[in-house]
């Protein structure tokens, strides 16, 4: 099962370099990641635009905004 | 030390370590200025002298036992091959050993019990943040000397150890402690919050919850920030800096030195900064989404994502890191108001979210990914796999967490001792102390004011 190509460690330190597993997956890993990067911008701005869009509507008079002000 | 390179090695590995401790304790200051950030004004004093002293107690208690604990419960006693104490292995652990002192010809005992020490701080740490403002001080001083000087470093024995017996049988791999220290400190805190109950207030009459905000969010964002930059420390010291295959004894072949994990299995600062800094940010993204922003959990996530992947750490890429961190998160944050909504659980600082459930997916997932490798640089140990990692964590969590923390809990509650008084609750744990401050200002006041021409 291992995907790090080492099932022990009776090797010479000095021959073994990436021990990481799913190794030959790199692109498709970053490929991944690309998406999650990209994906977490585009749920972010729409969150933060529902938020804003809340703000916007709420104290319709006022009277919290300036209380908030006042607080500094 | 009678060659140079010998005696480089052996005062860079005291320096090293020693440097770690240092950094430790900046995880100790993080999690005051949470805590005290977190509770309310009435009980900032109680709260800080809560921590404050688990320092001391679970120092001493280490030095007088939790030491010797770790090189002398390898085999359980009794779990591997019927094996009993390790009483030769633990000679030197002992608090009347001259290695336990000053000493020319031990460079390493002090640094590394103290590494091991700011561990067991952290472990009852984590359990101090959730109780908060109700649990009384006595009770929760004896709690961190069961999970700082007896369960974790029992743990550690078992499971973090290059001869433990969970390391050999389940092929458990665990690297920088998202179980050994998370995931049992988790439990721990479970097990008291079962019977400890919840704050008054917590629950309405129809039994939702409610918030109760931190007093001071800005100053629980920074004790977090400590906690992060703390966490440094604990990941070096999770590592073995320079070592000889000659020295390991191992299977490893050839003259190449190599830094290892606690295992003695090779790895490198390199692997664990591209990982530890990928984690954490996979974790800040999830929790800042999963969350909508909410600053408490964006900063708790970003450490629970250390937590969920730090148990592969030492092997994992550093995308493999980040999503893991990412998917811990959003477990762990599902899970935390589950349990809060559906058990009444009141975990003031979501601890065993974010040390209990983020430790215990950890070791999960490490067991899929890091399937079928080695677990140890020595012959005949199992190899990583998840039925070992999932014995592993109920191990951690379950059985050396939530259990004792459960028992003795019962018993303390029994006694009275584990929660103070629902009038004292209610006045603030710093009633007396706020009263003679108030008094005294007032008198001051008093007395210059009338000073005034």
């Amino acid at each position: 099962m291992s995907t790090n190509g080492m099932t022990d460690w009776a090797v010479d330190l000095a021959d073994v370099a990436a021990i990481y597993p799913f190794q030959g997956s790199e692109m498709l890993m970053y490929i991944l990641a690309l998406v999650f990067w990209i994906g977490w911008h585009v749920i972010q701005m729409r969150q933060e635009a529902a938020e804003l869009d809340r703000d916007a509507k709420a104290d319709r008079d006022g009277s919290h905004t300036k209380a908030w002000i006042a607080k500094y | 030390m009678d060659t140079n390179i010998d005696a480089l090695t052996t005062i860079f590995t005291e320096f090293y370590y020693w440097v770690t401790v240092v950094m430790m304790f900046l995880i100790h200051v993080g999690f005051c200025m949470y805590e005290v950030g977190a509770s309310r004004r009435r009980n900032h004093m109680h709260t800080l002298m809560k921590n404050t002293m688990l320092i001391p107690l679970v120092t001493i208690s280490f030095f007088f036992f939790g030491w010797w604990i770790y090189f002398a419960f390898p085999n359980g006693p009794f779990i591997f091959e019927g094996k009993g104490l390790d009483y030769a292995a633990a000679t030197a652990a002992r608090p009347w050993d001259p290695s336990m002192g000053t000493n020319l010809s031990d460079h390493i005992s002090g640094v590394f019990w103290a590494a091991f020490l700011l561990f067991s701080w952290t472990a009852a740490s984590i359990v101090s943040g959730s109780v908060i403002e109700r649990i009384r001080s006595g009770a929760f001083w004896i709690l961190a000397v069961v999970i700082g000087s007896v369960a974790w470093i029992i743990d550690a024995s078992w499971g973090w150890h290059w001869d433990g017996w969970m390391v050999k049988i389940l092929g458990y791999h665990d690297a920088y402690a998202s179980g050994v220290i998370h995931a049992i400190a988790g439990g721990f805190a479970l097990g008291i919050l079962v019977v400890l109950g919840p704050r008054l207030g917590k629950f309405r009459e129809d039994g939702t919850p409610r918030d109760i905000p931190p007093h001071n969010p800005w100053l629980v964002t920074i004790g977090l920030f400590l906690i992060y930059t703390g966490f440094w420390g604990f990941y070096a010291a999770c590592n073995v800096p320079i070592i000889s295959p000659e020295a390991i004894g191992g299977q490893i072949t050839g003259v190449t030195w190599t830094a290892t994990n606690i295992y003695l299995a090779p790895t490198t600062l390199s692997a664990i900064t591209f990982n530890f800094l990928m984690s954490l940010s996979g974790g800040l993204m999830a929790a800042y989404v999963v969350s909508k922003g909410d600053s408490f959990w964006t900063y708790s996530g970003g450490l629970a994502g250390i937590i969920t992947a730090s148990a592969g750490n030492d092997l994992y890429h550093p995308i493999q890191a980040m999503f893991i961190a990412a998917i811990g998160v959003v477990i762990i944050y599902k899970m935390h108001y589950w349990v809060e909504r559906k058990f009444k659980i009141d975990d003031a600082v979501g601890a065993v979210a974010v040390h209990g459930y983020a430790g215990f997916v950890g070791l999960i997932i490490a067991g899929f990914v890091l399937w079928g490798q080695p677990s140890s640089p020595y012959e005949g140990y199992a190899a990583i796999n998840p039925l070992g990692m999932f014995i592993g964590a109920v191990i951690m969590f379950g059985v050396l967490g939530f259990l004792p923390a459960y028992i003795i809990s019962k018993i303390l509650n029994g006694m009275g001792l584990l929660r103070v008084p629902h009038k004292v609750e209610l006045e603030g744990l710093d009633f007396e102390a706020n009263e003679a401050y108030q008094a005294a200002v007032n008198d001051v006041i008093a007395a210059e004011t009338a000073m005034v021409k």
